[in-house]
């Protein structure tokens, strides 16, 4: 059980100073090792004494992790570069403002300062029976504690449940997802670049993992490709407070028009199925039609069809129907309905 | 070193959740080990097998050329069986040991499978099939008793020719027996624990986390030990001494030369007068 104490159970630092010299570490210590960004998601777990590494690899150290670079098609962001740093930085709030709209709702300003995109995308669930430390089929065990005729689970999936019913708590992955971006990996054979949908795992495929990162590799930077630069774009998140929460869901859309009409798509939401969703058959709906309230609504209906909830989060269908028709439709053509 | 994986549960018990993944390695190297070693003994070591003949003349000539052993539904039966098997075990194990894919809603639709054909064998066996030709009798025990003797040197009478099934035979259906029916006893209560599309209905407090448990560890331990059954069963299947009989589970029938090398008649008696139907062995059903 989580018992938070003053001091966390011992472990060897170490701190590299580049991604190489991670990237052996952790190839060295397979799954003895932790790896830690901003320590957000880290330090809870460790305080709470429920994960006990044997060794923590820090990666603050590594500069060439950090910031942002021009490429010769878009932007790479460096794993290790912080959330408010992608909020204020001028070229994707020109250019790919879904991103700074996401990365801008992420937790509270601190957090920000602290939190890197790396972390954010790759951070654990937030199941609170998970993260109290019981043994559920995340942590290894035979039970989820949350899919119970009386289990607490307002928050979580009603898509992709399979044993397993928590969600992604992600902000920027569905924005990463929306402008298709690709994570770059140093694995131990070598680089490895995938598209930001398949970095995120499924409790189908592995219940215990929420991103594809085996012990030994590391997620060094994400790479925001051009296609979608200037596009029109929409991210809402809804949570319970909005000073500092995690989503109770939230949608990211990028859509290139023309005349009018959907041109292009990609849209995405997380909070609603253990990985951030790409909606790949309202893209294909709504691709050639107005982008307009009535599209809108067609693609809220179309977006929530097979959702099943479980006892206490009905609530998330009309939720991200509405959301849904939002991001198509935009907030001042589209009205709530329940 | 723990072969079983506990866990503490809300409550503050301790209660098991599964076995320790190292299990699986532990045997399927148990079976390559037993490959390896019986190769070695049967190719090194072993005797020629002997067996004590007194055929009649007319008992000979009663054995048809094709004797029939396996009737068509029993072999299909058997391969239904075995892909279901497989497919339990590769999807149960691959998982486990580093290959990444959506393997619950295969596993238990193939373990509904194996649970149809099991039921189905028991039934068939019960009534149509001589229940008792897969048990071992005296006679097996004593010849089983006097092979072991001549084995390590010691003076002991030629033992019997087989009857059905040889003794080994008898036994591994006997092992496989047990831990399939406890794969399949636990796995239908396991599905009360996933979405089976509406199947079973979900209902995780049908037991009691300790009773979940060692049903968990239970499946586990027949689990792994399938993995080492279904080795060395694949093994003796192909061994060239055995391919007669490996064969008959395909066609139906074993050679007249083999069956008269191997089985004792006044054991298995196979009547030449009564030539079977299509696909059907009325060794299966005297």
């Amino acid at each position: 059980m989580a018992v938070i104490r003053d001091v966390m159970p011992a472990f060897d630092l170490l701190q590299p100073s580049s991604a190489a010299d991670a990237q052996k570490l952790l190839q060295q210590h397979g799954e003895e090792a932790w790896v830690m960004a901003g320590g957000l998601d880290s330090f809870d777990w460790l305080k709470d004494r429920i994960k006990k590494p044997k060794v923590l690899v820090d990666l603050s150290g590594i500069d060439e992790l950090k910031g942002i670079r021009a490429t010769g098609d878009g932007l790479e962001i460096g794993a290790m570069t912080t959330v408010t740093e992608i909020v204020n930085h001028p070229e994707i709030k020109a250019k790919y403002s879904v991103l700074s709209d996401a990365a801008e709702l992420v937790a509270s300003p601190q957090i920000r300062n602290q939190g890197t995109l790396g972390g954010n995308v790759s951070q654990d669930a937030r199941c609170w029976y998970y993260r109290g430390g019981w043994p559920c089929y995340r942590a290894g065990g035979n039970i989820c504690y949350a899919d119970t005729p009386v289990g607490r689970n307002r928050e979580h999936a009603i898509f992709g449940a399979n044993r397993c019913v928590a969600v992604h708590p992600s902000d920027t992955a569905p924005a990463l997802i929306a402008l298709d971006a690709k994570f770059v990996i140093q694995t131990p054979k070598g680089e490895r670049v995938v598209d930001a949908e398949d970095y995120f795992l499924g409790p189908e495929i592995d219940i215990t993992h929420l991103n594809i990162l085996e012990p030994g590799d590391l997620l060094t930077a994400i790479r925001i490709p051009s296609t979608w630069a200037g596009a029109k774009f929409y991210f809402e998140k809804v949570r319970d407070r909005n000073v500092w929460d995690f989503p109770l869901m939230n949608v990211a859309s990028a859509m290139m028009l023309n005349g009018g009409n959907i041109d292009r798509i990609r849209i995405a939401v997380s909070a609603v199925a253990p990985k951030p969703m790409r909606l790949k058959a309202v893209e294909d709906a709504v691709r050639g039609k107005p982008a307009d309230a009535a599209t809108g609504e067609m693609a809220g209906q179309l977006a929530v069809q097979g959702a099943v909830p479980l006892q206490f989060n009905a609530y998330k269908i009309p939720l991200m129907r509405n959301l849904v028709k939002r991001a198509i439709g935009g907030v001042q053509e589209a009205t709530w309905t329940s | 070193m723990d072969f079983i994986t506990w866990a503490t549960s809300p409550w503050g018990q301790t209660v098991p959740i599964h076995i320790a993944w190292y299990l699986i390695w532990f045997m399927a190297i148990a079976g390559l080990l037993f490959m390896i070693v019986h190769a070695l003994y049967v190719g090194i070591f072993a005797a020629k097998k002997t067996f004590a003949k007194n055929d009649s003349p007319a008992v000979v000539a009663a054995v048809p050329e094709r004797v029939p052993r396996h009737s068509l539904v029993a072999r299909a039966f058997h391969w239904i069986m075995a892909i279901s098997m497989f497919a339990l075990l590769i999807t149960a194990f691959l998982p486990k040991v580093g290959v990444k894919f959506d393997w619950v809603t295969y596993h238990w639709i193939a373990g509904l499978v194996l649970t149809a054909s099991v039921l189905f064998h028991i039934f068939h066996a019960s009534f149509f099939l001589d229940f008792w030709s897969i048990w071992p009798d005296k006679i097996d025990l004593r010849d089983a008793k006097r092979r072991l003797l001549r084995s390590i040197g010691k003076e002991a009478p030629a033992p019997d020719r087989f009857a059905k099934y040889p003794l080994e035979n008898k036994f591994y259906h006997f092992v496989i027996l047990l831990s399939g029916l406890a794969v399949i006893f636990t796995g239908v209560f396991m599905m009360k624990r996933v979405n089976t599309l509406g199947i079973f209905t979900r209902n995780p407090y049908l037991f009691g986390d300790m009773t979940w448990g060692m049903m968990y560890v239970l499946h586990g331990l027949a689990g792994v030990g399938l993995i080492a059954l279904i080795m060395v069963h694949v093994y003796f299947g192909v061994r060239p001494e055995k391919l007669p009989i490996t064969k008959s589970m395909i066609f139906g029938y074993m050679s007249r030369d083999f069956y008269l090398e191997e089985h004792d008649p006044k054991r298995w008696a196979v009547e030449k007068s009564s030539p079977p139907k299509e696909g059907y062995a009325p060794s299966d059903a005297d």
